[in-house]
């Protein structure tokens, strides 16, 4: 379980995060949803460590995550795909799974067949360059990469960014899919509320750096204010 | 053809590579910095220098030859792991200019502490190998035992170095730390421990180039020794491409034999007139260098 509390980022005068406390289940998808500038980012990068809360704490299964480094925090066993995926355009499609199984202890050869078992298209594609890969692709290469070291948080931040309706549905299914064993908790970063609202169990809603909703993602569905103010979903 | 000009154009060609895998292995070790940190090293010359006085001085003490080699590189490595976390380390995401005053700086700081400690006299180096040219029909060839051995050296060198980016997991974070620090950090690579490695292996590199250069009979080791061999290392650099390992390496033999070919059929003061020239053309055509792929990153 990941507990945060009373966490507040600030970027100079700006506050990005104000006095956020949220907990996430283990085994559960969590979605955090809001307009730009909501802080959703900031909070997976604090998460993360990349960036430094000014007040606050984040527990991981009890353990502080506060000034760890974010090369420890991956060793923890926290994945993040982060904005705009993220892959080595430079790197082929094994080279960026091959970096990606770096701190896992499953054999690397194990870890691509699984890799490529669930997500076909990266194994026709293992040694084409990154760059060279449609958007939908990408991501399937993010979170293969993700994947691979075995985490048991995944952080997603914007998965559906720029993907077309139908590739967005995909990967919300191959989502949902991951937590059905309930061995993987994740965050889901996510503008486009309605697709991530159906996969998620919970939902945290972000305005200007503060939740304004913290429940059931059935109930922040339900909720016809949070829907209309803060996330978009004019019926 | 007339066998005195093939015999001539030959011997230019071959001591035009051999001066060419030394710009390309400074011009290498350059590039490796700039790939890893982004930074353009202009103690490139004077970091491995040092590191050389260090490792062949102990020849004074009756430690042979190889020995002393081995410790010259070892030196050249802690001297880069050094330089890079005490005084590079904070200069990352700083104004560029920053980089380039300290490492000039440092330049000039290494050469007079050099200076200082084992005086400006030229050291002569023990050649393992012979330095008379070959004869072919009794005129010289342009190759020796020692330009051999230094043709190979720079090829295992470089055989080495891009095997190790290549097949190897160390290789994968050094290059996916140089590309994508931050996405590296997220996947548990310890960025910093690649640069600090990135600084050793590129000082390492120029230890070898350094004990190659000053080990023949006319230059000697002298805190400058590494300063006119730095300047055509750096122009292959630029016209390979900062980014480009493999461009820094054929630039580096391109520009080693053009030059050898114009100070043969020209004067020798025209070589650095003519070296600057080739950089000021490639700049202007293709200002990433000739190899590089990636946009360009002001300096």
């Amino acid at each position: 379980m990941i507990t945060i509390e009373h966490l507040s980022v600030s970027f100079g005068a700006v506050q990005a995060l104000r006095d956020v406390s949220m907990e996430v289940a283990t085994g559960k998808i969590t979605a955090v949803l809001g307009s730009n500038g909501a802080g959703k980012t900031t909070l997976l990068r604090t998460i993360s460590g990349l960036e430094e809360p000014t007040t606050g704490s984040i527990d991981l299964d009890g353990k502080s995550l506060l000034r760890e480094r974010p090369e420890n925090i991956a060793r923890l066993g926290v994945g993040h795909v982060p904005e705009g995926r993220g892959v080595i355009g430079e790197f082929t499609v094994e080279e960026n799974l091959r970096l990606g199984a770096m701190i896992s202890t499953t054999p690397l050869r194990a870890g691509l067949d699984e890799q490529y078992e669930r997500f076909p298209v990266l194994g026709e594609r293992r040694k084409q360059h990154a760059a060279k890969l449609s958007g939908g692709e990408r991501q399937m290469l993010a979170m293969a990469r993700a994947l691979i070291a075995r985490p048991t948080v995944l952080l997603l931040d914007e998965p559906s960014l720029g993907l077309a309706p139908l590739i967005t549905a995909q990967l919300m299914r191959a989502i949902h899919d991951l937590c059905s064993t309930g061995s993987l908790t994740v965050i889901l970063v996510e503008q486009n509320a309605s697709s991530a609202l159906r996969i998620a169990d919970h939902a945290v809603v972000l305005h200007l750096g503060s939740v304004v909703a913290n429940d059931t993602a059935d109930l922040v569905a339900a909720d016809e204010k949070l829907r209309q103010y803060y996330l978009g979903m004019v019926e | 053809m007339d066998p005195i000009l093939t015999s001539r154009i030959m011997s230019d060609v071959l001591g035009g590579l051999t001066n060419g895998v030394v710009y390309g292995l400074v011009a290498l070790s350059l590039v490796l910095v700039w790939r890893s940190t982004g930074i353009l090293n202009f103690a490139q010359g004077a970091m491995p220098m040092f590191a050389t006085y260090v490792g062949m001085g102990l020849l004074s003490y009756h430690l042979s030859y190889w020995p002393c080699v081995a410790i010259s590189i070892v030196a050249g490595f802690a001297v880069g792991g050094v330089t890079e976390r005490v005084l590079v380390r904070g200069l990352y995401g700083k104004p560029e200019i920053n980089p380039i005053v300290v490492m000039v700086g440092f330049l000039i700081v290494l050469e007079g502490a050099a200076a200082a400690i084992w005086s400006t006299k030229p050291r002569g180096l023990p050649n393992p190998f012979s330095s008379i040219d070959y004869q072919i029909g009794g005129k010289p060839f342009g190759l020796s035992d020692f330009s051999v051995f230094e043709i190979i050296t720079a090829v295992a060198v470089m055989v080495i170095i891009a095997s190790l980016f290549r097949f190897t997991k160390l290789g994968l974070q050094l290059r996916a730390s140089a590309l994508s620090p931050e996405v590296s950090r997220l996947l548990g690579v310890r960025v910093g421990r690649m640069l600090t490695l990135g600084w050793m292996l590129s000082t390492g590199v120029g230890t070898v180039t350094t004990i190659l250069v000053a080990s023949n009979y006319f230059t000697g080791l002298t805190p400058q020794v590494m300063d006119g061999v730095f300047a055509f290392g750096f122009i292959a650099a630029a016209v390979g491409g900062l980014d480009s390992p493999v461009g820094a390496i054929i630039s580096g033999i391109s520009i080693g034999i053009i030059l050898q070919f114009v100070g043969d059929y020209f004067n020798s003061n025209d070589i650095i007139l003519v070296a600057l020239l080739i950089l000021v053309v490639s700049l202007m055509v293709r200002p990433n260098g000739l190899f590089t792929r990636s946009s360009v990153r002001r300096v």
